[in-house]
């Protein structure tokens, strides 16, 4: 794995000095077909945009299109992605009789792969409820109500390993996030955070992300902002990242006061984002820089 | 007074206010997005002026815009149009207006204002995600306008 990143830091520098001057860099043409236990697995990761972002782009593509190739091959083989770690931490924290009564999350749940299909549908308002619906939202309810548990840290290691082992059971499966009905209203105010120019640099999301994704900040080059990767290990932290971890680190580099994961700006966020890459596979875990 | 005490007075004022004759940014006059009247006074240091562009953590000009007379500069972004002959396009009065708040000159471009210090939603502190404690200075100092202004004017085709 060090030696893989070590691969792979050396290949950014250089094709970030390749790069200067260069006016466009289309997402490389590449297809992410996954080796791994089971077998391989061809996912989804450029379609056509859904519905209601059809005025603003005809294609929507997973960021792992716009990393360089030494990243990208990372997550082709579960045995290199370093993101598998934490979901191996995160299946033993499922076995373990951690609750305050000796329950375990497979007590009630069986095998992870119960949660196959929910990491495609979230943020999700919850019928009985009316409350909008994160996976750590549900994770957080186990852990508290039925386990007896003080809650865990909405970006803990328990809770990102937790996320990373039930983001995994959804690999293949296509994102389907329901805007309408019950989360319509969440939707627009997701929305609407995405387009406000926040923090002394006034940028919003759709400043670099739709209207200049492909170029260049720096040596960034700007993706569609996708979360269906999410949670990625980010190479430039060594560690595995939820969406709305990101978001923080995205709208602090605007010179803003951010949002804290949870909050319910950020859940809006999520499920707008989310929406934004209905169509494209949930890669399970990801590997980004 | 005697002339010793006089001058030790004269250096302190100096010291608390650094740029008496300078423009606060809720002050500045622009004209049509132009700013004709120099921020401070002094002139501009070209020198000092690149090194705000291409620092992070000050301008970091080269993030957004490339500057092709800068070879040695690395990673310059391409997200503003190259600046190279910019002095041909646009006079000094039209480029400091530009640095300072180009969206007066550009209505909604990407490009940040660097002499602004409200009209922000959520501003924080800097980049620790924090709000800030105090009043919000602007990105760059009145200079640091000045000087990015000298050397953007000697990038002529």
């Amino acid at each position: 794995m060090r030696e893989h990143m070590i691969k792979t830091l050396v290949a950014s520098a250089a094709f970030g000095l390749a790069l200067t001057g260069m006016a466009y860099a289309e997402p490389v043409d590449d297809k992410l077909v996954i080796e791994g236990e089971e077998g391989t697995l061809e996912l989804v990761t450029s379609t056509k945009a859904p519905d209601h972002l059809q005025e603003v782009m005809d294609t929507i593509y997973s960021g792992w299109h716009y990393r360089e190739d030494d990243t990208r091959a990372m997550q082709k083989d579960d045995f290199d992605n370093p993101a598998m770690v934490f979901v191996d931490r995160g299946r033993d924290l499922w076995n373990k009789a951690i609750g305050k009564n000796s329950e375990s999350c497979a007590g009630c749940h069986n095998g992870p792969e119960s949660m196959k299909g929910l990491r495609a549908v979230t943020p999700r308002v919850d019928a009985k409820t009316g409350k909008l619906m994160t996976i750590e939202n549900y994770v957080d309810a186990c852990v508290t109500e039925r386990m007896g548990l003080e809650a865990w840290g909405w970006t803990g290691d328990k809770m990102k390993d937790t996320l990373a082992l039930i983001s995994m059971q959804s690999r293949g499966e296509v994102v389907n996030v329901a805007i309408d009905g019950p989360a319509a209203p969440f939707w627009e105010k997701g929305k609407e955070i995405y387009y406000t120019r926040f923090g002394q640099l006034e940028m919003s999301c759709a400043s670099c992300h739709e209207e200049n994704q492909g170029l260049f900040i720096r040596s960034d080059h700007l993706s569609q902002g996708q979360i269906n990767g999410f949670p990625t290990y980010r190479l430039k932290d060594a560690g595995i990242l939820s969406a709305q971890q990101r978001f923080v680190g995205c709208v602090r580099d605007t010179r803003a006061e951010t949002f804290k994961p949870n909050s319910d700006e950020f859940k809006a966020l999520e499920l707008y984002v989310a929406s934004r890459g209905n169509g494209l596979s949930v890669e399970g875990v990801s590997v980004r820089h | 007074m005697t002339r010793q005490l006089m001058l030790v007075t004269l250096a302190a004022m100096a010291a608390a206010t650094p740029a008496i004759s300078e423009i606060a940014p809720t002050a500045v006059a622009y004209t049509e997005g132009k700013i004709s009247e120099s921020l401070t006074g002094t002139p501009g240091d070209p020198v000092a002026g690149l090194k705000v562009m291409t620092t992070n953590a000050l301008g970091n000009c080269v993030a957004c815009h490339v500057i092709a007379a800068l070879p040695d500069v690395p990673f310059q972004g391409n997200i503003g149009p190259a600046l190279d002959g910019v002095a041909s396009r646009y006079d000094e009065a039209q480029l400091r207006g530009i640095v300072a708040n180009s969206k007066l000159t550009f209505e909604g471009t990407f490009m940040p204002a660097f002499y602004k210090t409200d009209g922000f939603v959520r501003p924080g502190n800097a980049y620790t995600g924090k709000a800030p404690e105090a009043d919000l200075p602007p990105i760059l100092t009145a200079q640091q306008i000045e000087d990015v202004v000298a050397y953007l004017v000697t990038l002529k085709e």
